[in-house]
C-alpha cells in the first residue's frame, strides 16, 4: 500500500465516522439538519476519494456527466415533490439504488471476464450473486411499491393462483443460478439470467401486500438498498460500501420492526399473509346506526370544550388538510383551549409521514405526541377530533378478540368525553373492520371530505 | 483460497458486523417524529454505492461495460443528491414553538 493509498484509506475511513455521526444526529430533532448535511459531507468526501482511488483517464467525461444528469434529476425530484408523496420518492430514490448495485455488480463481472485466467474466489461468487437478487429485488420490489402508492397499480393486494409456489419456484431457480456460478464464475450472459429473474421475483413479492401495508414495505426496501450496497461493497472490496450499507441494512430493519409492532403484525405475516383481502369478508353485516352532526354541531362541542386532542389519519393527507387543521387548531387557541395532535406511528403511508405532513403546516412538533405519551390524556380530554383515521383508533383492537386487529396497540381516543369523526364516507378503513367507535353515544360523525369539513367547522366556530 | 485474500476477507466480516451493531445502536432511539426524515437520510447514505460506480467505470475494455458503469453512475447521484437534498427539505419543516415566537 503506498502512501496515497494510505491516505485515501484514512480519508474514507472518515467518511464512515461521517455517516455514523450524521445518522446518529437525525435521532434528535434539533441536530437533525446537522445531521444530515455532515452525512452529505462524508458523501462528498467519498466520491472525491474514489476518483483520486480509481485515477480516471479517458473515463473522466463519461464519469462527470453521468455525475451532472444524476444530480439535475436529484435536485428536481427532491424540489418538486409534494410532501403527501414522500413515500413514492424515497421508494423511488430505493429502487434507483438498488439498480445501480446490480448494475455495480455486473460490471465487475464484466471486468474480470475481461481477463478470462483470473481466480474468483467463492466469496465473490457468493456476493456477487446476493448483490444481483438483493438489487434487482429491491429495483422492481421499489417500482411497484410506487406504482401503488401512486394508484397505478391496485393498492389492494394482488393474488392468482399459485402464486406462492411460483414465487418458491423461483427462489430454487436462484440458488440454482448460485450453483451454476460456481462452475463458471464469469459467465455474464448467466449473471444476467439471475437479474432478470431477481427482478422477477421482486415485484412478484411486492404485488401481493396490501395499501396499508406501505411503510412496512417500505421500511424493508430501504433495508434491502442497503443490504445491496453492503454486498457490493465485498464485489468491489470496499470497507466504506460495506459500512454504510450495513448501517442502512441495520436502520432499515429498526424501522420496519417498529412498524410491524404498531400493526401487530409479524413480518412474514406482512410479506405472505396478503391481509385486508381475507378479512373484507368477515365484515358485520349489522351496521349500527351513526349520529351525525353538522359542521355547526362539532363547532359548539369545540366551543365549550377547554382540551382538545386532534387524531389525524391517511384521509387528512388525501385531501391535504394539514393547513385547515392548523388554522381551526389556531382558532381554538386563541380562545384559551388547550390543543394537541395525537400520531400513530402507522398514521400516513411511511413511518412518520404524518409528523413530516403536520410540520409542513407550521405546526410546532412540541404538540405532536406519540402514542405511549397521548394515550393516558385521552381521559382528561374534552374532545377528541378524528380526521381521517379508523383502525388506528378502533377499540376492538383492545377488546374484542376475534377482530383482526386485536393486540395492536391504537389511541384511546374512545376514553374522550365526546368524540368528533371526520370521514369521507360511510366504508371501514384498510383492514375493512368495523369502528364500534364511531357509533359511541358520545361520538358524531362529520361526513365529507376532511378539507372541507375543517374549514365549515372553523366557519361555523367564528360566528359563535 | 490464498492466505492474504482471506486476512482481508476477515477483515472485512469484522468491519460489517461491527458496523451493524453500530448501525442497531445508533438508531434503536429515535423518535416517531424523525422517521421519515431518518429513512430518506439512510436512504441518501445507500447511494454510497456511487463509490462502486465510479470505480467500476474505470478499466473497462467493452463499450456495454463503460455504458452500463456510467448508468450506475447516474442512478446512484440521483439517490445520494436526491436523497440528502429531500431530507433536508423535510427538516427545515420542523419548527418549535420558540421559534414561531420569535418571528
Amino acid at each position: 500500500m503506498s502512501a496515497l493509498q494510505f491516505i485515501v484509506e484514512m480519508m474514507l475511513l472518515l467518511a464512515s465516522v461521517g455517516f455514523i455521526i450524521g445518522l446518529r444526529m437525525l435521532g434528535s430533532p434539533t441536530s437533525a439538519r446537522m445531521g444530515n448535511a455532515i452525512g452529505a459531507l462524508g458523501m462528498l468526501v467519498a466520491v472525491i476519494m474514489s476518483f483520486v482511488l480509481a485515477r480516471p483517464s479517458s473515463e473522466y467525461a463519461g464519469l462527470l456527466v453521468a455525475i451532472l444528469l444524476g444530480s439535475l434529476v436529484g435536485i428536481y425530484a427532491a424540489r418538486k415533490v409534494e410532501m403527501t408523496a414522500m413515500p413514492q420518492l424515497v421508494a423511488a430514490f430505493n429502487g434507483v439504488g438498488g439498480a445501480a448495485s446490480v448494475l455495480v455488480a455486473v460490471c465487475e463481472m464484466m471486468r474480470l471476464a475481461q481477463s478470462p485466467s483470473l481466480e474468483v474466489s467463492p466469496i465473490f461468487i457468493c456476493t456477487a450473486w446476493f448483490s444481483a437478487v438483493v438489487g434487482a429485488v429491491t429495483f422492481t420490489g421499489s417500482m411497484c411499491a410506487y406504482g401503488k402508492l401512486e394508484g397505478w397499480i391496485s393498492s389492494r393486494a394482488v393474488l392468482f393462483c399459485g402464486q406462492r409456489i411460483v414465487s418458491g419456484l423461483i427462489f430454487l431457480s436462484l440458488l440454482a443460478g448460485l450453483l451454476l456460478m460456481f462452475q463458471e464464475p464469469l459467465n455474464t450472459n448467466l449473471f444476467w439470467t439471475i437479474t432478470i429473474v431477481s427482478a422477477i421475483f421482486g415485484v412478484l413479492l411486492v404485488l401481493p401486500i396490501g395499501g396499508a401495508d406501505m411503510p412496512v414495505v417500505i421500511s424493508l426496501l430501504n433495508s434491502y438498498s442497503g443490504l445491496a450496497a453492503m454486498a457490493a461493497g465485498f464485489v468491489v472490496d470496499s470497507k466504506l460500501l460495506i459500512i454504510a450499507g450495513a448501517l442502512v441494512g441495520a436502520s432499515g430493519i429498526i424501522l420496519t420492526r417498529l412498524m410491524c409492532t404498531a400493526m401487530n403484525r409479524s413480518l412474514m405475516n406482512v410479506v405472505f399473509g396478503a391481509f385486508g383481502s381475507s378479512v373484507i369478508a368477515q365484515q358485520n353485516a349489522d351496521e349500527k346506526p351513526l349520529r351525525e352532526f353538522t359542521s355547526m354541531d362539532a363547532a359548539m362541542l369545540l366551543h365549550d370544550a377547554s382540551r382538545v386532542i386532534f387524531v389525524p389519519g391517511y384521509g387528512l393527507a388525501v385531501s391535504q388538510a394539514q393547513h385547515n387543521i392548523r388554522d381551526l387548531a389556531n382558532a381554538l387557541k386563541e380562545s384559551g383551549v388547550d390543543i394537541r395532535y395525537a400520531v400513530h406511528p402507522v398514521a400516513g403511508r411511511m413511518p412518520g409521514h404524518m409528523n413530516v405532513l403536520l410540520a409542513e403546516a407550521d405546526i410546532p412538533y412540541e404538540e405532536l405526541k406519540d402514542l405511549e405519551e397521548v394515550n393516558g390524556e385521552f381521559e382528561n380530554t374534552d374532545v377528541a377530533v378524528i380526521i381521517g383515521a379508523n383502525d388506528v383508533v378502533n377499540p376492538s383492537a383492545r377488546s374484542d378478540k376475534s377482530s383482526p386487529l386485536y393486540g395492536m396497540p391504537i389511541l384511546n381516543a374512545d376514553k374522550a368525553r365526546s368524540v368528533i369523526v371526520l370521514k369521507r364516507g360511510r366504508g371501514t378503513g384498510f383492514a375493512g373492520v368495523e369502528n364500534p367507535l364511531f357509533s359511541l353515544e358520545r361520538s358524531g360523525v362529520v361526513f365529507g371530505d376532511a378539507k372541507k369539513s375543517l374549514s365549515a367547522i372553523l366557519n361555523d366556530l367564528k360566528h359563535l | 483460497m490464498p492466505a492474504d485474500s482471506l486476512s482481508s476477507l476477515s477483515v472485512a466480516i469484522y468491519v460489517l458486523v461491527l458496523a451493524v451493531f453500530v448501525g442497531f445502536e445508533i438508531i434503536a432511539k429515535v423518535p416517531t417524529m424523525l422517521h421519515t426524515p431518518l429513512m430518506s437520510g439512510s436512504n441518501a447514505i445507500s447511494g454510497i454505492i456511487i463509490v462502486g460506480a465510479i470505480a467500476v467505470s474505470v478499466g473497462q475494455d467493452g463499450m456495454l461495460g463503460q455504458y452500463l458503469a456510467y448508468g450506475a453512475v447516474f442512478l446512484a447521484t440521483i439517490n445520494v443528491v436526491g436523497g440528502f437534498l429531500v431530507t433536508d427539505r423535510m427538516l427545515g419543516m420542523f419548527k418549535t414553538k420558540s421559534k414561531k415566537v420569535g418571528k
